[in-house]
């Protein structure tokens, strides 16, 4: 068990240091931009106020609250010892709701979005993947380009072509919007119905993008894995078709759960941009309103919060890695 | 060469592909030396013009010979135009209260709902159970059908320069027809307009040649650093290795996009230009191509030749171009090719978030996309400012995808069908 516990460790001190760079990264790169966002809110909240040194006093009480006024050293390491506190400040373009605010509001959205949606498509792209290269002619004939050309279909394209489908034109779902504007969210079977209809379409969306690529990878795992001698010699063996296949299956699984954590960290890109097709309530839709609004504190939060969810993929799936996957088994065994 | 370069085409499904790419391609670079239009230029006043052939007015009733054409139906389809669903139904209703037989109504055929409706409608008859709003609507309704029905032409008239007055110039007869060939300004928008009145064909061609360089300025920036990296570290191995790996998992960890909307973000709006976001592009998707490259290096570091190379005390540069390379060629090109439709996937997705190329100086697809969101043609039923757009990112990256399966098959013997 020591080897495990080598390799845990190991791996866990990667996930800090990777955590460190990205958190880094995320505090410095959006306040690198030109302009002043700060004179924008005070443009803002001064409105109407007609003298300079009253503008002037506005604007010093504004660099004050979000710390501008102070090297950017001094910022980071306040903002680190704020975001340990689990205070990201205060947002610029919704002033005065507090970061934390902003993104509590949106994040479950996301979360319960495409978690289910990246999980639901993984499983049916591999499992059409492993039929695909198990039947080959005819299923694979018809399956191969039709899931090459729908995992081509940008996010946004699939999620713009089932809403005119099926939103505007059949009209079995919402536009837009994560539940009917006129309603309060509250444990009701009617927000509860709300919420089921405007969640298909983003989730379909999504799910139909993730088939196509899941299903090419796996076909071409598991042929690769149908040529192998293993599986010549277990044919020669007399072995039945079906237990074949649940090895192939098994062997050609591992690279493609690897493939589960990076289409969670690439799904996010499309997916936040499917969200903003949807004006689904997310983390999209909140970085849509950041990047607008040139609202810094809010981009650096729900960038990093992303990355964070990212990171914590890859070290949980590396963590089972450990566990299912022989090869390290019999290395930290050594 | 030759012969593998015939093996490629005989996969029919980088022919596919091949083809596709190559017809977009073509349009690319034909559609500029035929229509001369700026792509940014503003045409129309109005937003979203339908596509279709548009004709001058002015000149179709003034400066051109007109002809007599006697058409039986002719009047039957200009009330058809006028004539919208609603009424056709609320005809309907009324002739149906007057005591027609529903089935001998067909309210898609104009001419006899027309003849049905003059056969028997009578302003004065009051039917049981009618508001007296309903009837008064009906009795508009007839009268106006009654302008439609009539035979007279249109006036032009001008205004007199010294008495203000109108003075008859010309009738307009409804049996006249002009020759479209023959009226001077004829515009043909055959995927209408967007949302600034610009044409929109026009748009998206110029808007997919910006698109296809981002993606190859993208592809190639980020195979040269993958490739480069790759190879260094693979071939060099020991702390050189272990730096750039260190370098390649941080990347491979933080996604991909994240950086991507970092970056921009913070380069801001006026320093945007299509050629920054596609170096941006390249910048932060190396990292695959850098581990695969690193991968196959490694398996081919210890082959004799390349050791035979060394003994001849070849410098490592000239080993790594002359006696790596070629072997993992067919792989970088497979990459260059992912790496350029992924890149404009890239663009596409940042300008939908409002993070793209500044908008003043070239159109590109994702841009498109971004206007016609903004301006909810997807909501307004205007497909032809958006479906062009998405079906063309589409066509652009799937043929590039079936090419790259075609070559895989091709140089991965396993994969063939």
């Amino acid at each position: 068990m020591k080897g495990y516990k080598d390799y845990f460790l190991r791996k866990f001190a990667w996930f800090l240091v990777t955590l460190v760079v990205a958190f880094t990264l995320n505090f410095i790169l959006p306040r690198l931009m030109p302009g002043d966002p700060v004179a924008a809110i005070t443009a803002r909240m001064a409105q109407g106020l007609s003298n300079a040194t009253g503008v002037q006093a506005v604007y010093e009480q504004y660099t004050k609250l979000f710390g501008t006024d102070k090297p950017i050293g001094e910022q980071y390491v306040i903002y680190i010892q704020n975001v340990l506190r689990g205070d990201f400040g205060y947002s610029i373009s919704q002033y005065p709701r507090r970061v934390g605010d902003v993104i509590n509001a949106s994040i479950w959205w996301t979360i319960a979005l495409q978690f289910p949606a990246i999980l639901v498509g993984w499983i049916i792209g591999n499992t059409l993947g492993v039929l695909a290269a198990y039947l080959r002619k005819g299923f694979d004939r018809f399956l191969l380009p039709l899931s090459i050309f729908l995992s081509n279909l940008p996010a946004f394209g699939m999620a713009v072509i089932l809403l005119v489908i099926f939103a505007v034109n059949l009209k079995w779902f919402p536009t837009s919007g994560g539940y009917s504007y006129d309603m309060v969210p509250s444990m009701s079977w009617d927000f509860v119905r709300s919420v089921f209809f405007h969640y298909q379409l983003p989730f379909w969306s999504i799910v139909l993008i993730t088939i196509g690529g899941q299903a090419i990878g796996m076909r071409s795992m598991a042929i690769y894995e149908l040529n192998a001698d293993y599986v010549k010699y277990a044919r020669f063996l007399g072995i039945k078709d079906s237990k074949i296949i649940r090895y192939v299956f098994r062997n050609a699984m591992l690279p493609q759960i690897t493939g589960l954590a990076l289409s969670i960290g690439t799904m996010v890109g499309g997916a936040l941009v499917a969200e903003i097709i949807f004006s689904y309530p997310g983390l999209g839709s909140t970085i849509l309103t950041a990047v607008l609004g040139g609202d810094y504190p809010l981009i650096s939060a729900t960038t990093l919060i992303i990355s964070l969810m990212v990171l914590v993929a890859f070290f949980a799936l590396e963590v089972l890695y450990g566990l299912i996957d022989p090869r390290i088994k019999a290395a930290q065994s050594e | 060469m030759i012969y593998t370069l015939k093996q490629i085409f005989r996969s029919s499904k980088f022919l596919v592909g091949f083809v596709i790419f190559t017809a977009i391609l073509l349009m690319v670079i034909i559609y500029p030396i035929v229509i001369k239009d700026p792509p940014l230029q503003i045409l129309s006043r109005g937003t979203f013009l339908p596509p279709g052939i548009y004709v001058s007015l002015y000149d179709s009733a003034t400066s051109v010979s007109r002809y007599t054409l006697i058409l039986d139906d002719a009047a039957a389809r200009r009330i058809a135009t006028k004539l919208g669903d609603e009424e056709r139904q609320a005809m309907q209703k009324w002739l149906v209260r007057k005591g027609v037989l529903e089935d001998q109504i067909n309210i898609d055929d104009t001419t006899k709902l027309i003849e049905l409706w003059e056969n028997n409608f009578d302003p004065q008859l009051r039917v049981s159970g009618m508001t007296n709003a309903d009837r008064n609507y009906y009795i508009r309704l007839n009268t106006s059908l009654e302008g439609l029905l009539a035979t007279e032409g249109a006036i032009l008239a001008a205004a007199n320069a010294s008495t203000g007055a109108l003075e008859q110039k010309d009738v307009i007869n409804q049996t006249d027809y002009v020759n479209i060939d023959e009226v001077p300004n004829v515009r043909v928008f055959l995927l209408g307009t967007d949302n600034f009145g610009r044409d929109v064909l026009t748009e998206l061609v110029s808007a997919t040649g910006v698109s296809l360089t981002i993606g190859f300025v993208a592809g190639t920036v980020a195979t040269t650093i993958g490739l480069i990296l790759g190879l260094v570290s693979g071939y060099i191995g020991g702390i050189v290795d272990d730096v750039i790996m260190f370098i390649t998992n941080l990347f491979t960890v933080i996604p991909s996009f994240v950086l991507l909307i970092l970056i921009s973000f913070s380069i801001g709006q006026d320093q945007r230009g299509a050629f920054t976001i596609a170096v941006v592009i390249g910048f932060t998707s190396w990292v695959w191509t850098a581990r695969a490259v690193r991968a196959q290096v490694i398996s081919l570091r210890n082959r004799d030749h390349v050791n035979l190379s060394k003994l001849s005390g070849h410098s490592i540069a000239y080993i790594l171009l002359t006696d790596i390379l070629p072997y993992i060629a067919s792989y970088v090109v497979m990459a260059l090719i992912l790496q350029i439709s992924s890149g404009i996937l890239a663009e596409a997705g940042l300008s939908v978030l409002g993070l793209g190329p500044r908008t003043t100086d070239v159109p590109t697809l994702g841009l498109m996309m971004n206007w016609a969101m903004i301006y909810q043609a997807h909501i307004l039923g205007k497909w032809w400012a958006y479906f062009p757009v998405i079906l063309t990112i589409a066509l652009i990256s799937f043929s590039m995808n079936l090419m790259n399966t075609g070559l895989d098959q091709v140089f991965n013997p396993a994969l063939r069908d």
